[in-house]
């Protein structure tokens, strides 16, 4: 007893503090070094950006490079837009919605429906890997797909391929755990009048659960909205407006991709980027909040 | 006998107008109460009443959350807690929880001697030891774990878990061990273990014990507080208590009528 | 059924190039796109993607960490750690040419200001960039499974005297452990394939690099780069570093979902 008093006696206590402040305030400055790029990369781009967003900047297409040059030697604002590009997102991304939403609606269903069967967890899993597949391989995949085989040349369906892989896990996902979250009784109380097992649900759980699928959807698009890499191997680009689905499109960050690569079109790159964020980032908030509101 | 001798007891803990709000909200209201050495004293009435608020107050835990604001004193062998370092203060008041909460990433051995670890003391193989062997004897599990003491504390049935986080509780040889409804998860075989070897401790260490059972607290505690809607109600020697009470409000809560 | 495809094609896509170099595309240093002489060998860019994605997690790891124990220890539910919370999930959000520019033109004059050398390109800096890029990815499951562990582990050990520290080294980390190295593992699948960022900042050499600070080229960046250029057999091998990069990331993220899988 009396050792153990002596042991107890023992005092670190002063050091043990100064280490435990230390560490608390380490772990401040480092959370705010993490912070501190978005902060950075938003701000250098509004001051960048902001100068060239006006009206025809969205409604006309991309200059070429000499009248760009032209423009910036005279120290005037680069003219025309970057119309084609909105115009090439917009149609992929409907595309690729169109193509992503109903397969991962389904195969949500069948993952919820199937619980613990083999078959659901192969698929659970094949499309949780698929998820970490970078988009750059998806983009070769489409390529390999598309390009040679369907529309024998870069396309906008080719571009839409790739990004419809890119979104599907991401909609199975939040699919099936939306399902899963509605209460079991009330898919009980609609086979106990007497419905259909199929219309239960489609006519009860989805529309349930549709808050959830819609933060799902959303979540994806935003992020199939900033991919390049893939395509740059499958849409290429284009300096027209195009609404044919088996011809070359544009796309904002492929356009952001062209202006980089062409030293006269610098003041483009900060409006595009900005303008590209903005859509992102809104998206972003917008389907985290509806996703909170749920909660 | 024991009551003859708790009354010659000098207190170990007094608590003086100690007052307890979460965010502006008084869950305890100015309780000053004298807590005997070596004895067993319990603190019960209905849930919400404040007692495990009262209770984690002596040890400072409510520190640990911003929005609980303490006022009042407890003094501790005449020396208040608030004027010792809420690090050295808890090796001096240990504390046993509502679930067993063994360490599950430690081995029984490392769980016992946690207290030291955790404080940076240095000890020898053998003093280590002698600690662990003790503090598990104190609690009757060495010879049910003598064997297994590098296995996982969480192998263990719920009964033995709570007495091995007892005897981590106890390996720091503590003057108040404080235990919150340390019975509450446990089925009556252990339960009765458990009420056993507190009577057996109060030879050595004094307890309090929250407990929302009448017939725990008047089985195994000498002392008995009765508390209702933060306030003190009454305090006095259990024997008293549960044959004579005082207050009416002690009286029905005794006899079923709320909580 | 899409996944089967997937890697049908691939395997299909590269077979011209396995046929002609063999296993040695794998270890062969040499990429030399010079007609008649034509050889490739994916080492440089295997090596390349290894010392980016390397060097970006441990990078990321002093921040990732400390900012998971903000947001999940120190100010868990918190408003701070709600903003907090939300500008590291924004992180995720900024779309990867956007990483690309803003390293092109500030972080890589910074870095010519430093002293590093040269014009500013090379594995150093695209590491720089993949690591702020991951850090949501690697912060997201530790913060999540740091903040699950029970309150009354910790609670146990503050009663014993410990601090806050002292706690989260012997209480909470050994009990988040899993989580937390499974979000490493994830965050690192996600390193190996980035593209536009990396490729815009890593100088786009075609040699085995020497130093962390030499340039070089991703798996990933070298697809974006030579794609547009590409026909018949260099076509093919681009094809087939695709397909290795396709099952590298695949079993990376296998095994971060088995570790988590476990946990449950």
């Amino acid at each position: 007893m009396e050792a153990i008093q002596a042991l107890k006696n023992q005092d670190h206590s002063g050091r043990r503090q100064l280490k435990d402040k230390l560490f608390f305030y380490g772990i401040i400055v480092l959370s705010l070094v993490t912070i501190s790029p978005i902060i950075l990369i938003i701000s250098k781009l509004v001051v960048e950006g902001y100068r060239q967003i006006s009206l025809d900047f969205l409604i006309q297409t991309t200059p070429d490079t000499f009248e760009a040059m032209t423009a910036v030697s005279n120290g005037e604002k680069i003219p025309g837009g970057i119309a084609n590009g909105i115009v090439g997102t917009l149609l992929m991304v409907v595309l690729a919605s169109a193509m992503a939403i109903p397969i991962g609606i389904l195969t949500g269903i069948f993952l919820y429906e199937n619980q613990g069967k083999f078959m659901a967890n192969l698929t659970r899993n094949i499309s949780d890997i698929l998820q970490g597949i970078p988009s750059i391989v998806l983009g070769l995949i489409s390529y390999l797909w598309v390009v040679k085989h369907v529309t024998s040349g870069f396309s906008a369906l080719a571009g839409s391929v790739s990004l419809a892989i890119m979104m599907l896990p991401m909609i199975v996902r939040s699919t099936e755990e939306t399902l899963k979250m509605i209460p079991q009784t009330l898919k009980e109380a609609a086979l106990a009048l007497g419905v259909p097992y199929h219309k239960v649900i489609l006519r009860v759980l989805v529309p349930t659960g549709f808050s959830g699928l819609l933060t799902g959807i959303l979540l994806g698009i935003s992020r199939i909205l900033g991919e390049t890499a893939p395509l740059l191997l499958t849409a290429l680009g284009s300096s027209v407006i195009s609404l044919d689905i088996t011809k070359p499109t544009s796309a904002i960050p492929l356009l952001i991709w062209e202006f980089y690569n062409d030293p006269n079109m610098v003041d483009l790159i900060w409006s595009s980027s900005l303008l590209l964020m903005a859509i992102v980032l809104i998206l972003n908030i917008v389907s985290k909040q509806i996703a909170a509101k749920r909660k | 006998m024991t009551n003859s001798i708790a009354e010659v007891k000098k207190p170990i803990l007094s608590i003086k107008d100690l007052s307890i709000a979460y965010d502006k909200h008084y869950a305890v209201k100015n309780v000053s109460v004298e807590i005997k050495k070596n004895t067993v004293t319990a603190i019960m009435g209905p849930s919400g009443c404040g007692k495990s608020t009262l209770l984690r107050a002596l040890n400072r835990m409510h520190e640990l959350y911003e929005n609980i604001t303490t006022e009042g004193e407890a003094l501790l062998n005449g020396q208040n807690i608030y004027d010792i370092s809420p690090i050295k203060l808890r090796r001096h008041m240990g504390m046993v929880f509502q679930r067993p909460n063994p360490f599950p990433t430690m081995s029984i051995y490392d769980n016992v001697i946690a207290g030291y670890k955790l404080n940076g003391i240095r000890t020898k193989k053998k003093e280590r030891d002698e600690i662990v062997e003790r503090s598990l004897r104190d609690v009757a599990l060495w010879d049910e774990v003598k064997d297994s003491l590098y296995k996982k504390g969480t192998f263990l049935s719920g009964g033995q878990q709570q007495r091995l986080c007892i005897a981590r509780a106890l390996a720091f040889s503590p003057e108040v061990i404080l235990m919150d409804e340390p019975t509450s998860a446990l089925d009556p075989i252990a339960t009765s273990k458990v009420e056993d070897l507190l009577v057996k401790l109060k030879e050595n260490y004094t307890i309090v014990l929250v407990t929302h059972n009448m017939s725990q607290a008047a089985r195994i505690s000498d002392y008995s507080l009765f508390m209702y809607l933060g306030e003190l109600v009454e305090y006095g020697k259990t024997k008293n208590m549960f044959t004579n009470p005082i207050d009416p409000r002690t009286e029905e809560y005794l006899t079923g009528k709320f909580g | 059924m899409l996944a089967a495809g997937m890697v049908y094609s691939l395997v299909g896509g590269s077979v011209p190039a396995f046929k002609t170099f063999g296993l040695k595309f794998i270890v062969s240093g040499e990429w030399d796109p010079t007609e008649g002489r034509e050889n490739y060998g994916a080492l440089p860019f295997i090596v390349g993607t290894l010392m980016t994605s390397f060097a970006a997690l441990i990078l990321c790891l002093p921040l990732s960490f400390a900012t998971s124990l903000f947001l999940g220890e120190y100010f868990r539910g918190t408003r701070v750690a709600r903003i907090l919370g939300l500008l590291v999930d924004l992180l995720a959000g900024i779309p990867s040419i956007v990483y690309g520019l803003w390293g092109f033109y500030v972080l890589r004059p910074a870095m010519i200001e430093l002293g590093f050398g040269g014009r500013g390109f090379g594995i150093f800096t695209a590491s720089l960039i993949l690591a702020v890029m991951i850090i949501p990815y690697a912060t997201s499951l530790s913060n999540e499974i740091i903040s699950m562990v029970p309150n009354d582990l910790k609670e146990a050990a503050y009663s014993l005297g410990a601090t806050r520290l002292e706690v989260i080294s012997s209480v909470t980390i050994p009990n988040a452990r899993s989580g937390i190295v499974a979000g490493y593992i994830l965050a690192f699948g996600r390193a190996l394939g980035e593209t536009m960022a990396v490729t815009m900042l890593i100088g786009n050499t075609n040699l085995v690099p020497s130093s962390f600070f030499d340039t070089g080229n991703t798996m990933a960046s070298v697809i974006a780069n030579q794609f547009g250029e590409a026909d018949g057999l260099k076509l093919s091998s681009l094809i087939a570093i695709g397909l290795l990069l396709f099952l590298i990331t695949g079993i990376i993220n296998a095994v971060g979902k088995l570790i988590i899988k476990k946990m449950n």
